[in-house]
């Protein structure tokens, strides 16, 4: 794929180059001249000295023919402009933006522009985290309408030493695998969960927590 | 627009451009409400100024639902980041419904964006180009606008 990066940084380089390791063709804009000169030396990727709102230096980065645009400055409304200016007037049908202030999510999708809010990711991992110290990760998946969550039972949950079939999950809800002392386990109806045992659980936003509670015994709050 | 009828003007940015429209609507006995991010800014404003002001970022929209901007007939953007008039134009224009919004533009390229956005702009570069141009050249102006269909 074709992907255009507008922003700088640490973020902007470390993005370039997780896209370049996949294989992706990747052309960065940036603002700082020193900078551009630093990242062109150390990826394979094309670097366009310019400001990212500047629908000439966006033609000359290739946007006709990108597929992807990211735009991750840090400022929320340069992101916007420059994600509807590729949109708009190049036609590049993927663009996302990166928004501080994580109300721009929503604010963003209704102009037409995808957004992530890291405040709102990160936020939310740390709540999960201090309401569930069992949890290791939780993943949102597909725009935050599910969750893929991983979970160590400890001896408080209500689930140890019963079967699978009989762990009052409500609906909409599964257990995907079960990581037992590092072996991967796909659980049936008979499967007896274990205190210890690594669970990887599947839930959707509003049946969140009580999966949790159900996993864990205790709530989120 | 019936003259009678107070609008609700609600101007981003109180720099000389904001101040000097919020000055004028208010004497003009319009309910005018001025934002800016910057206490110093708001300072500009005269005694005779009767309107409402506010201290906050615009380009929040926690901020513009504090000044009321659904209920606004008209929002002006006077700030002077291009970007930030954008966000602001589009959020009133097209998420509050608010049916007049005008944007300042400092670049004439980027006119075309703005009218593809819905957004009225007012280019002071053009607007003086245009004058001046009129006053020493007149016929180069009525050429140019002849072109045009």
């Amino acid at each position: 794929m074709n992907i255009i990066v507008v922003g700088g940084g640490r973020l902007g380089y470390f993005v370039c180059r997780s896209f370049v390791d996949k294989g992706h063709h990747v052309t960065l804009i940036n603002r700082d001249e020193a900078e551009c000169a630093r990242i062109a030396r150390r990826l394979t990727a094309t670097v366009v000295f310019g400001d990212g709102g500047d629908p000439q230096i966006l033609a000359d980065a290739g946007a006709p023919i990108a597929d992807v645009m990211v735009a991750i400055t840090n400022n929320d409304e340069d992101n916007l402009v420059i994600c509807q200016l590729a949109g708009l007037q190049f036609g590049v049908l993927q663009t996302v933006a990166l928004v501080t202030d994580p109300d721009h999510e929503e604010v963003f999708r209704n102009l037409g522009v995808t957004a992530v809010s890291t405040t709102r990711i990160l936020s939310g991992l740390i709540e999960q985290m201090v309401a569930f110290e069992e949890i290791m990760e939780l993943m949102p998946v597909g725009e935050g309408k599910v969750n893929v969550t991983n979970v160590v039972l400890s001896e408080k949950s209500p689930i140890i030493d019963i079967q699978l079939s009989d762990v009052p999950l409500p609906r909409d809800s599964l257990i995907a695998c079960v990581l037992r002392a590092g072996q991967p386990i796909v659980p049936t109806g008979t499967t007896v969960l274990r205190r210890e045992d690594r669970v990887i659980a599947i839930s959707l936003p509003e049946n969140h927590n009580q999966v949790l509670k159900t996993l864990t015994g205790h709530a989120g709050e | 627009m019936s003259e009678a009828k107070q609008l609700y003007v609600v101007i981003v940015g109180c720099g000389r451009l904001g101040s000097y429209l919020a000055e004028r609507l208010s004497q003009g006995r319009q309910r005018v409400m001025v934002i800016d991010t910057d206490a110093d800014a708001l300072g500009r404003l005269s005694l005779e100024y009767s309107g409402f002001q506010l201290e906050g970022d615009a380009s929040e929209l926690a901020v513009l639902t504090e000044a009321n901007v659904a209920e606004a007939d008209v929002l002006i953007v006077t700030t002077h980041r291009q970007n930030t008039n954008l966000l602001v134009g589009q959020i009133a224009k097209k998420l509050l419904g608010v049916p007049r919004v005008i944007a300042r533009v400092s670049d004439i390229q980027r006119e075309d964006i703005y009218r593809e956005l819905g957004i009225d702009t007012v280019c002071a570069v053009s607007m003086l180009g245009d004058a001046i141009l009129g006053d020493i050249l007149p016929s180069v102006v009525a050429a140019e606008e002849g072109d045009e269909p």
